[in-house]
């Protein structure tokens, strides 16, 4: 079986790989690059923890291969804080109790992350509607929702 | 999960792509959103020894309204579909669908043309395509050809498409006035499949009676299934609580569906006669009659 040369910008850093075909993304992120923010959790692409955001696009990297996303610009959790400073995505999850066990909170951030780049001012049914492909099973998502409000505030 | 060893190819032609299936026959697997594949593969439910990955073609996107019908291509990704001015204001039973199938990261990567041509019956658009009359155009190494999507599925994740052949766009007939389309689905949470879902298309005449129709419905058996007689009752007739209660007994005794932990086959078709009578209801409403 061939091997693929891949390079992909994660997080503002080219990155370059020698990959097997079947590699899915989530394991280049995790186990390649060793970038373990990126979640797995279902493996079975319904509970959302391994969101990444694709070029604009928050998608699950547990439903993509790594090969596929050869020359895209891929946003981790790790790429959120910039120069010690939280994203204001962040700062709502810790502000507003946003999580418990933290285990779907890198995924729910960049859902919401990318929600807010495309909507600046998103109606707690858009909020909703966003994270409809992100499973939290601890807390509910109410203060999810806050903390998304409290970012999209704090952005404007 | 990890998916069993396969050759990657990235084509970059239609051409290469279909001369990549054509050498590789029944060994190849077309690779469009991957949101069905992909887990096929992990679960290790299906295994490829090539996948030929369509994602990098030109020209296969796009949403356009031209000489009478609405091309859809087939690597237009569902949030594509779901953010559309066109499909918002002038195809309502597409606007009811999009937002219903799978969770919307799914619907970033997933395809309309993924979605058509997989042979899923639980899949959605299928029977929108049928109760749209649309027509499925598909390349293989011979050229094009068209299948009217109501001749296209024929068993269980099995279609009219030749394993040397990819769906390249769907075309359907730009609607005339006085028409109205709704799709009802019944799922039991985001993301899953329909427990049952029916999809219309009807136009009205001058005098409010329904002058054509096009009833199908999703995840009711082997495929997705044209209700036609449902629907050939209604041409002609004032489309009233009454008839629209016969079409939809009519719809649903059609459905064969199996028993699952959705539900009961009683049930299930109980439900697509519900979901045929709203359906109906809102497609008469949304085409201006009463």
């Amino acid at each position: 079986m061939a091997k693929h040369k891949i390079s992909v910008t994660v997080n503002g850093a080219v990155r370059e790989a020698e990959v097997e075909s079947r590699l899915l993304l989530v394991h280049l992120l995790r186990e390649v690059f060793r970038m373990t923010g990126t979640h797995v959790g279902c493996d079975t692409s319904h509970c959302g923890a391994c969101t990444v955001i694709l070029d604009g696009s928050p998608v699950k990297s547990c439903t993509m291969l790594a090969v596929q996303a050869d020359g895209c610009k891929i946003t981790t959790v790790e790429g959120l804080e910039q120069g010690g400073k939280l994203h204001p995505v962040q700062e709502g999850f810790t502000e507003k109790h946003g999580l418990q066990c933290g285990f779907c909170t890198p995924g729910m951030m960049l859902s919401s992350v990318a929600l807010l780049e495309r909507n600046k001012n998103p109606s707690e049914q858009e909020i909703r509607e966003a994270l409809a492909g992100n499973l939290c099973r601890c807390t509910g998502y109410v203060n999810i929702v806050k903390a998304v409000q409290y970012a999209a505030e704090k952005m404007r | 999960m990890i998916p069993a060893p396969f050759e990657y190819h990235r084509p970059s032609s239609l051409n290469e792509a279909i001369g990549l299936l054509k050498h590789h026959g029944a060994q190849a697997k077309v690779l469009s959103g991957g949101m069905s594949l992909l887990p096929t593969l992990k679960l290790r439910l299906g295994s490829f020894a090539h996948l030929v990955d369509i994602n990098r073609i030109p020209g296969l996107d796009g949403i356009k309204e031209e000489g009478g019908f609405l091309h859809i291509g087939a690597m237009t990704r569902q949030s594509a579909l779901e953010r559309s001015e066109l499909i918002r204001t002038k195809y309502p039973i597409l606007a009811d669908a999009v937002p219903l199938i799978a969770d919307p990261l799914v619907r970033n990567r997933g395809t309309v043309g993924g979605n058509v041509a997989n042979g899923d019956p639980a899949n959605d658009e299928p029977a929108i395509m049928i109760a749209l009359g649309a027509t499925l155009v598909a390349r293989g190494p011979k050229g094009e050809r068209t299948i009217p999507a109501n001749k296209f599925y024929t068993d269980l994740y099995t279609t009219a498409l030749a394993p040397d052949e990819i769906l390249t766009e769907i075309r359907i007939p730009v609607p005339p006035a006085k028409s109205g389309g709704a799709y009802q689905k019944l799922k039991r949470k985001t993301g899953d499949y329909a427990a049952a879902a029916v999809a219309v298309q009807l136009t009205l005449d001058a005098k409010g009676a329904v002058a054509s129709c096009g009833i199908a419905l999703t995840n009711a058996g082997p495929t997705p299934l044209d209700a036609a007689d449902a629907a050939k009752f209604l041409v002609g007739k004032t489309p009233d609580a009454n008839t629209i209660a016969e079409a939809a007994k009519r719809a649903a005794a059609k459905s064969n569906p199996s028993a699952d932990h959705r539900g009961s086959v009683e049930y299930k078709r109980d439900m697509a006669r519900v979901l045929a009578g709203r359906a109906l209801h809102t497609a008469v409403q949304r085409a201006g009659g009463k």
